[in-house]
Formats: C-alpha cells, structure tokens, sequence
C-alpha cells in the first residue's frame, strides 16, 4: 500500500533537514503505529506525504499503490485514497462544515470518474456516521473547526475520514486531546473501516489508543529516521521505559 | 475664493461642453444651481484630499472612453419580484419596462416631471447638503446634466419593489441619471439596480426617509470590464428609520461609488456595504462614505471587502463624524481587502472625528492572502486548488454579503461572485 524508501526532506525556508532517510512500508490491510520523541519528525513525514508546501525532498521515494505520491497535488494525493487525519486541525471561518464535506466528497468522486453523492444521499450518510461518533448536528452547521473543542476537531477528523473512505489513512495524535470515552469512540470508528483494501499509520505518543486500535507493526521514529520495528510489545516497552534505551541502542 | 489655474481651466473645459436638459422651470432651476456649485468649487482633480488615491481624470474629461459591451444574458435579479424600470444608454425604454404604477408607490420620470412639489424641494437639496464638510463636485455636475431618473415616492409599505436596470448598446454612450426617493413616515421600500449604464456612467440618487421609515437598497454594477462610473448616494435618516445599501462591482475600469449618510433623527440605523472583485491593473474601485451622526442613539455600520488580483487596485476612505450631542452612537466600520497575489494594491483611509463623550464606534482595516493553512487543509480532503481558493474567497466575502436582508438576493450576488472566482483563477 505504502511504501517510503529513503526519504530525506529538508525545510524549504531554513537550512534544516527534518527526515533523514526514511524507510517504511505498510502492506494493504495492516495497522501500522508510530511513536517517537518529540521533534522526531513524525508529523513532517505526514505533511509530506500530504503534499504541504514548505519542504523540500532532497532525496528517497514515497509511493501509494505504485504511484508516486510526490509527483501529486494534494487534492490528486486525496483522490487516490491518501487521508491525513491532522495532529491540529485547521479552523476554518466562513466555511460551513457541511459544505467542506459535500465539495470534498464529490471532487474526490469526480476526480475518480465517479457519480457525485446527490445532496439528500450525502445528509443521510453524514447524520448516520456522525452519530457513530456522537457529533451532534449543530456542530455539523458550524463554520469548519471553528469554536469546536480540541476532542471535537479530532472527532470531526475521524468523521471525514470515514465520509472519503481512503484507502490509507495516516492518523497524527488523533488521541491527543480526547477524553477516554471519546478515544473509545474514535477507536471504533477506526475499527470499522478497517479492511483488507484498507491501511493506517496511527502516529501516537500513548499506549492505550493501541489498546483499542490493535496495530500490525510498531515503529520507533528518532532524528528523522525509523529506528526500530517491531510487535506490539514496542509499544508496551516505550510506555513503561521510555525512548532511552531504544535510543542508546540506536547510538 | 479663486481656484487654482489648472483646475479652473480644467473646469472651464468641461462646462463649455455642458448644456442642460430642457424642463420645468423649478427643475431649471436646481440644475442651474448645481452647477453653480460646480463652478465654485472646480471639478475634482489629482490633489484633493478625497482624489488621491484615484485619478478623476476620466471622469471629468469631456470626451468619453468607450468600453467594450459585456455578455448581458445572464441579468442580476432576473428572479426577484420588482417593477421593472430600464433604461439603455441612459434612455428609457418603456417597452422593457413595467407600468410604473405600483401600490404605495408613485413613479415620475425625471424627464416627464412637470409640477412636482415634494421633487421640487428635495432635487439638488440632498446632494447640495452633503457638499460640506467635504466637496463633491462631480455630484453636483450630475445634478446639473441629468437627463432623466425615476422620482420615487413612497406613502405606504410598498408590497413590490422597483428594480432599476441600466443596459447598454451603444460602446460609447456618457450617461448622467439623478434619483430622487422620498419615504414617508413608516414607509418600507426596496430598490434594486443592476447593471453598467453605460460607457460612462454618472448617478445621483438622493433618498429622503422620513421618521420611522425602511428603506433597502441593493446594487450589482455590471460586469463590463471597460466601463467607468461614478455613484453618489445621498441620504437624510430620520428618527427610528432605517437605511440599508449594498453594492457589488464586478469589474469596471473605474468605479467610485460616494455614499454620504446623514443621520437627523434619534434611534435610526443606517447600514452601508459593498463587495467588490477585481482583476489586473485596469481595475480601480473607491467606496468613499461619510457619516454624519447628528442624533442620539443611532447606529451605523459600513462592511466593505475587496477581493483583487493581477495589479487590480481597491480604495476604500470611509468617515464617521460624530456631532456634539450625538450620545449613544453607536458606529462600526471594516474594510478589507484579499490580496490573491502581490501585484494588486488596497488603499485604505478611515477616519473617526467625535464630538460627543459617550460612544462606542470602532474602525478596521486589514489587507492579507488566503489563509495557506486553511488552503492547504482543504485540498488535503481532495478539495482542487481553484475549488478551494473559492470558498474561502467566499467566505472571506460572507460578512459583507450578510448585510443583504433578503436572502435570496443575497444567494444571487454569491453565485455570481462564485462563477467569477472560478473564471478568474490561473
Ligand atoms: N516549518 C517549520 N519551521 C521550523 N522548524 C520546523 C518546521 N516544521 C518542522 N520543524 C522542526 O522539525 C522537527 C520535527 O517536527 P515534527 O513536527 O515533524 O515532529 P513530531 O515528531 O511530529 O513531534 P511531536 O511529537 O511533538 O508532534 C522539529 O524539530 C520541528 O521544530
Ligand atoms: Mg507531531
């Protein structure tokens, strides 16, 4: 599904490299987890992937299915089944969420070659997956974000994923900010979408979304590289010891 | 006091081209005191204090710039209930038009006017007022050479509202047109306008509105790339009455629209807005407002948004002076502008001048780009660039748009705003 080979990335603006040679590969179907210090680049190589500007590739490959993702726009990267669930979500004023949602769906279809969802069709399906995640309908009239708490922004993240349906969804600390019952939520609404045709890479600083959201492969994130992979049982290691001794090891 | 020599030339040049439509005498009257005050006080040039940031050259040149005639299939409002008045290249054209007889409502035309007392002592009277503290000749050259306009009076709640288009055949026509609106006590009225006008396009409209009265005003200048035109709106509001005006400019060369609100009576509210969109270095567009609070307990409000590209300019000068006596005022003004690129320009003066202790009046102006974050965000959930930009381009215009009552003309202006944000984008 994805896969990341070398990937080296500076900042656009400063003399500053961010991820030094990545290598990652999430075969269709996994769950993948990453965890790792603070600055380690764990959400730069998300924007990347996304397409954020502000980066420069200065070297390595990243390909969703065989397709360069690098060559895309972001929107081309959406339409071919890439979803960034945001680590902070963007307000956006103005911008009805109802609206965002319906034109995003529709311009991934399009973009597909597929029907547009028709406007009743659309209502129906946002209520029902909404209500999965206990978004109330007030919410859904708001501007985009605006004036939503922070567990709100990442259950309105995990709302649109679930309306694009991709096919690999990298989620960066979705767990951040939600309460408990609110985590179990979005852990179900994760759970649900997970399928053979489906992949994520569930970037996380804790232990118990994991718990909930059982992950294939736990990699460890350190100064722009992968620094170790393993079972679930990583995660377990670092919640209870701590980065040091995977870092030393690393040394 | 002399003028200087040029603008004293200058003027000269232009009035020895101006002859006065023929009318009643009382009409005569007032042009020829218009242009009296045009004489006195020269033609608008470079240097004025309220004229720097836009040239009036060609508006007071004498000879006409002609402009291209835009597509008018597609007409602003074409579903709005109204009583249709139209006017080509400034000419009225009865067969377009509805019988201008509707309930509430009195219509005589400019042209046609014979003995109309309450016209009488209101043409010239508005704009004449509204030359101080701030001087507008180019007003009271549009009240001297006006060849027609509708003069409106409304006794009641006026069930239709008028809607004034102005269409164009002729690439070179220069058009002058003065309005008179008189709103009686408690009296509700709407009035629509749409359209280009023509190649030079001069207007007047002097809305009188008397105590406890409604009035609601809203504008589309039409979309012809090359036209030029030159708006002023002069308004008395009376005690507990309300004024509404909204104005979208699509294109043009030149447009300056001059709204000069003066509020006489206490616990009124007058609202002024506008949105425009422009693109590249032939586009310049000036809201210049003045409001006068000379009452206690009123509210005023001016909402204007800009959106320009390619080296398009945007001007906006916006005044409130607050009166001795004026407690409670309570006056609120923004201008923005959204900058899609960095050759365009946005040229803002606003101004507070308070004589009275007790008012809450705040002024904005701000000038940026689209939000990358946000620009980013939506194309991240597959949104395109040029969808994307759209949107918040829309919702950056929103506030202004929201100053429109009436929704559906409201969802008019947004679809058209809409259409040409995505015909103008790279
Ligand atoms: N636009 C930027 N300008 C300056 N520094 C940046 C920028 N983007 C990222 N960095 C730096 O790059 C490094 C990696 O940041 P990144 O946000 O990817 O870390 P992270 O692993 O997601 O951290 P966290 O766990 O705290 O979210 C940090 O040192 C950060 O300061
Ligand atoms: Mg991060």
């Amino acid at each position: 599904m994805l896969e990341i080979k070398g990937l080296k990335v500076d900042l656009e603006d400063e003399d500053k490299s961010i991820l030094k040679g990545v290598d990652l590969t999430v075969p269709a179907g996994e769950v993948h987890a990453i965890m790792g210090p603070n600055g380690s680049g764990k959400s730069t190589m998300s924007y990347v992937l996304s397409g954020k500007d502000g980066y420069t590739v200065t070297g390595g490959t990243a390909t969703l299915n065989g397709v360069d993702l690098l060559a895309m726009e972001p929107e081309e990267r959406a339409a071919a089944g890439l979803f960034l669930a945001f680590q902070y979500p963007v307000e956006i004023p103005g911008v009805g969420n109802m609206t965002f949602l319906r034109t995003a769906v529709n311009a991934q279809r399009k973009a597909r070659g597929e029907e547009e969802l028709s406007a009743g069709d659309f209502l129906k399906e946002v209520r029902a997956k909404a209500k999965d995640l206990k978004i109330d309908a007030e919410m859904l009239k708001r501007p985009v974000n605006v004036g939503f708490s922070g567990g709100e922004k990442k259950r309105n993240e995990i709302l649109q994923m679930a309306m694009l349906e991709p096919k690999m969804c990298i989620l960066d600390e979705t767990d951040s900010g939600l309460d408990v019952d609110a985590m179990k939520l979005v852990a179900d609404g994760v759970n649900a979408l997970r399928s053979e045709g489906r992949s994520f890479l569930v970037i996380t600083h804790y232990q118990r979304l994991l718990d909930h959201i059982k992950p294939d492969v736990v990699h460890i994130m350190s100064n722009g590289r992968i620094i170790k992979s393993g079972g679930p049982e990583l995660a377990l290691e670092v919640e209870n010891n701590g980065y040091a001794d995977l870092l030393a090891e690393d040394a | 006091m002399a003028l200087p020599q040029r603008k004293q030339d200058a003027t000269d040049a232009r009035l020895a081209a101006v002859t006065l439509p023929d009318g009643p005498a009382w009409l005569t009257k007032a042009r020829k005191a218009a242009l009296a005050r045009v004489s006195a006080m020269g033609l608008p040039a470079r240097r004025d204090e309220y004229w720097k940031f836009s040239d009036p050259t060609t508006l007071t040149d004498t000879a006409v710039i002609s402009a291209d005639l835009a597509d008018a299939s597609d007409r602003e409002f074409a579903g709005a209930d109204a009583l249709m008045a139209v006017f080509v290249d400034g000419a009225f054209d009865a067969d377009a038009s509805d019988d201008l007889e509707a309930a509430g409502v009195t219509i005589t035309r400019l042209a046609q006017a014979q003995d109309i007392t309450w016209a009488g002592d209101l043409l010239g009277t508005l704009e004449a007022r509204g030359q101080s503290p701030v001087e507008r000749p180019l007003a009271a050259l549009t009240t001297a050479m006006a060849t027609d306009g509708l003069l409106i009076h409304v006794t009641g709640d006026a069930a239709r509202a008028v809607h004034v288009r102005y269409d164009r055949k002729d690439a070179g026509a220069d058009v002058a047109l003065h309005h008179v609106v008189k709103l009686d006590a408690g009296a509700t009225f709407t009035l629509l306008e749409s359209g280009a006008g023509a190649a030079r396009f001069m207007s007047n409209m002097e809305v009188d509105v008397a105590d406890g009265a409604t009035f609601h005003h809203v504008r589309a200048q039409g979309r012809d790339t090359g036209r030029r035109m030159n708006t002023h709106t002069f308004t008395r509001i009376g005690t507990g009455s309300t004024f509404k005006s909204f104005t979208l400019s699509i294109n043009g060369a030149l447009t300056r629209n001059d709204c000069i609100m003066d509020i006489v009576g206490d616990d009124a509210t007058a609202h002024v807005a506008g949105a425009c969109v422009g693109d590249g270095e032939g586009f310049h567009h000036d809201d210049t407002v003045f409001i006068t609070h000379d009452a206690v307990g009123c509210e005023s409000r001016q909402v204007f948004k800009k959106v320009l590209r390619n080296g398009a300019v945007g001007v906006f000068q916006g005044k409130i002076l607050v009166k001795h006596g004026a407690q409670k005022t309570d006056g609120y003004q923004i201008s923005q502008s959204l900058l899609l690129d960095g050759d365009s320009q946005f040229l803002a003066k606003p101004e507070l001048e308070i004589y009275a202790d007790d008012v809450a009046c705040s002024h904005g102006s701000t000038s940026g780009a689209i939000d990358e974050d946000a620009l980013f965000y939506l194309r991240s959930r597959g949104v395109p660039h040029k969808t994307a930009t759209t949107l918040l381009t829309l919702s950056f215009l929103a506030e202004a748009l929201q100053e429109i009552d009436d929704e559906s003309l409201g969802d008019d202006l947004r679809d058209r705003l809409a259409g040409w944000l995505d015909r103008h984008q790279s």
